[in-house]
């Protein structure tokens, strides 16, 4: 039986990895995945929590993560793609209109 | 009593104040009648209300009335009402103020007819009826100042009146501000009378100090006394604090009249009167009360002597006569001096009054040297005038001679050496009285007429004509409360003459009520008054032969006509003389034309070291340094932050994502390492 503290320590080593390739990269794309990666890091600690205690609830509460994940790909590939389209660019720090 | 309601004594003070607000708010838009009809109505009810109140009381019998509408302050000990209290004292206050002052409003309704700002003349001197009725009919040392403080903002106000002209202005403030000084006295003294007797009404206090024989010359009760005086230079011109009046002449002349003459510089002498149980108490204040106005009377009558602008004269003239008061009042003869206040009050209005008409005679002139021969000109002013003038410098049988000689008397005859030398400088004053008087009658009515009438007169009025039309009067540099329809030398209208023989008639026959025993009289003023100051009565009624008192009358008589003599010489027989006698003595001449540089004294000596202080130490260090510095401080603080805070605004996704996770860092490292720091306590 693998301790949860290791789940939780693998949680908390993709969250990070999330977190920094969210700051240091500037691909679009790339911070996409990383926002998945920190989502993801999230669900496996629902599911060492849910094992731990054994309760189905944590495990349930993936799914709907997952799905909701999924959805927000959809629209977040495609406001990727229109952003492409308009500004032939796909560098976040160049879409910087929103500022004083 | 039962015929006048006691509550129809907030009557006398309110109408005048229901004037000021009528023609205040509404007198912009009313016509020039509609004005002068509501001023003088609204004065000429309390001087009627006043005559049937001295009607009532006295068939009635009764000594004193009072009237309290309730508490005013009210605090754990301590209690001020807003009451009203009328003695006789207070009564033959309210005949000078109502009356005097209606004789006066009804003249100015002639004298300004032509001002600019004819509605706002008439508010201001409304409200200093008011102010002035509340503060003789005062119960309380508060209420008192209430009027004290009120007629001063009305002084203010009036001797501004002019205030597009700046010497106006300027004499507006000194005499607020000269006033201010006197008056922390006035509020130490009533700071020290909380402090040892809980109230400030007038008869608990008179009656405390009453109890308390052993209070005699007590530490506290000279202070307080002397914190009075303070308060009483102030408000009646005497030295120290005199400077004020002669510049306030700059007001329109009825204002000099009514304000500086007639009744509120005779606040202070009134003060001084009411309080006479203080003063009686006090050796040490009546000897300082009684040099004050003895030194006063001969330094103002000395600058009166050389003074060629013929206001000038009469405000000098107005500072010793208060002088001879105050001297009346530090002998303990407070009657005396009330009752010079009142023969004052009726030759002085008159003086300033027929002054008034002789530079509305010459379209706006003051200066005496540029008068002369007006005798047959304008003869009721000059007859008029000359009652006056003859009042004033003590010639029996006019008014000023019966008071003047009372205090002189009772000066003479009171215990102590001290007395004998204030007589004598009073004497000397009454010569040097005598002879300024008598050089301005001479230099205005008689000899030559020194004012070119065909050319200097026409031009002037035509020139005043002119601004009348315009809205420029008040910008022109000689338009002094001046006439503006001077067609040459001519007589003033009726209203303005009448107010004149009227207080001509007052100024010959005023003093008769206050004849003394020695020459066949009763002193009735004396004995009316008695009631009001019995404790001083005792040291009154020292006998002396009668003797003594016709001698020192005739003694008096002859140095009026001594002064009257060489005004007649100097300035009728022998003109060329004067400047001989200048020309001998020219230092004298110039310590006296130069008001022997008081007013250069305060200024370089007071005034200025105060300016630079408050313009080096509180305007640089303090004003511009603390006060601006922090919130410039402040502001620049502000403003800092906010150009931070802005940078962080760059649309960079990363960065505010970077923000983001070092927030949620610390949240964590607060909740996971924090944690500690509340679950301990």
């Amino acid at each position: 039986m693998v301790p949860t503290a290791y789940y939780l320590v693998l949680a908390a080593i993709l969250f990070s990895i999330g977190v920094a390739a969210f700051l240091i990269k500037r691909n679009v794309i790339t911070i996409f995945i990383s926002i998945e990666l920190m989502l993801n890091a999230v669900n496996l600690t629902f599911v060492a929590f849910a094992h731990m205690w054994n309760q189905i609830s944590g495990q349930i509460f993936v799914f709907f993560v997952m799905v909701v994940a999924a959805a927000e790909a959809a629209v977040g590939l495609a406001i990727i793609i229109s952003i492409f389209r308009t500004r032939q660019t796909l560098n976040v720090d160049e879409i910087d209109l929103m500022k004083l | 009593m039962n015929a006048m309601p006691a509550s129809y004594l907030w009557l006398i003070p309110l109408l005048p104040f229901a004037g000021f607000l009528i023609n205040g708010t509404l007198g912009r838009r009313l016509p020039r009648a509609a004005v002068s009809a509501v001023a003088l109505l609204f004065t000429a009810a309390p001087a009627a209300l006043v005559a049937w109140l001295w009607a009532t009381m006295r068939a009635a019998g009764e000594l004193t009335m009072s009237s309290d509408a309730g508490p005013w302050i009210q605090i754990t000990g301590f209690r001020v009402d807003f009451a009203f209290t009328v003695d006789h004292l207070t009564l033959i206050m309210l005949g000078v103020v109502t009356g005097v002052g209606f004789i006066i409003h009804i003249y100015s309704v002639g004298y300004m007819a032509e001002e600019e700002g004819y509605w706002r003349f008439f508010a201001y001197l409304n409200l200093f009826m008011f102010f002035m009725s509340v503060l003789v009919l005062a119960a309380s040392f508060l209420l008192l100042f209430v009027g004290w403080e009120g007629v001063g903002l009305a002084s203010y106000l009036l001797i501004g009146f002019y205030f597009r002209k700046t010497s106006a202005a300027n004499a507006g403030k000194k005499a607020f501000l000269v006033n201010r000084i006197g008056d922390v006295g006035f509020l130490l003294a009533m700071f020290l009378l909380v402090a040892h007797f809980g109230s400030l009404d007038f008869t608990q206090i008179f009656a405390a100090v009453g109890q308390h024989p052993e209070w005699q010359g007590a530490r506290f009760l000279t202070a307080i006394a002397l914190l009075l005086v303070l308060g009483a230079t102030g408000k009646s011109a005497q030295i120290p604090l005199y400077v004020w009046l002669p510049d306030a002449m700059e007001g329109p002349t009825p204002v000099s009249a009514l304000i500086h003459a007639a009744t509120m510089v005779t606040a202070g002498i009134y003060m001084v009167a009411r309080c006479h149980t203080l003063f009686d108490r006090s050796p040490i204040a009546l000897a300082v009360v009684a040099c004050i106005g003895a030194a006063t009377a001969i330094f103002a009558a000395s600058i009166g002597m050389v003074q060629h602008d013929i206001k000038r004269v009469l405000a000098y003239s107005t500072v010793s006569q208060l002088g001879y008061m105050f001297l009346a009042c530090g002998m303990g003869a407070y009657a005396a001096g009330i009752f010079h206040l009142l023969t004052h009050a009726f030759f002085k209005a008159l003086l300033f009054l027929a002054a008034g008409s002789v530079i509305h005679a010459l379209g706006g002139e003051q200066d005496m040297r540029r008068m002369g021969g007006l005798r047959t000109r304008t003869p009721i002013t000059f007859w008029t005038m000359s009652a006056g003038v003859f009042a004033i410098a003590g010639i029996p049988p006019f008014a000023g001679f019966f008071s003047k000689d009372e205090i002189l008397y009772q000066t003479f005859t009171s215990p102590g050496s001290l007395g004998k030398v204030l007589w004598l400088v009073g004497l000397v004053t009454a010569g040097m009285t005598s002879f300024y008087m008598f050089r301005l009658w001479f230099k205005t009515f008689f000899g030559p007429a020194h004012f070119d009438e065909q050319r200097d007169l026409h031009d002037r009025g035509a020139a005043v004509h002119l601004q009348a039309g315009t809205h420029a009067v008040m910008v022109a540099d000689r338009d002094e409360g001046r006439a503006a329809h001077s067609h040459g030398v001519h007589e003033s209208p009726w209203i303005m003459l009448l107010p004149l023989v009227i207080l001509a008639i007052l100024s010959v026959i005023g003093g008769w009520v206050g004849v003394p025993a020695a020459m066949g009289g009763h002193n009735e003023i004396e004995s009316f008054l008695a009631p009001v100051f019995s404790s001083g009565a005792e040291s009154a009624a020292i006998p002396a032969g009668g003797g003594l008192e016709i001698g020192l009358a005739i003694v008096s008589v002859l140095v009026a006509l001594a002064g009257f003599y060489v005004a007649y010489v100097f300035y009728y027989k022998k003109p060329e003389m004067v400047a001989a006698i200048v020309d001998r003595h020219k230092a004298a001449y110039a310590l006296l034309t130069n008001k022997y540089w008081v007013d250069e004294f305060y200024g370089n000596f007071l005034v200025l070291p105060l300016l630079m202080f408050t313009r080096g130490v509180l305007d640089l260090i303090f004003e511009r340094g603390v006060v601006n510095g922090s919130a410039r401080a402040a502001a620049m603080g502000t403003r800092g932050f906010a150009w931070f805070a802005r940078k962080q605004i760059s649309g960079n996704i990363r960065s505010y994502a970077g923000w983001l996770a070092i927030g949620a860092a610390a949240v964590l490292a607060v909740m996971i390492f924090g944690r500690s720091l509340w679950v301990r306590s």
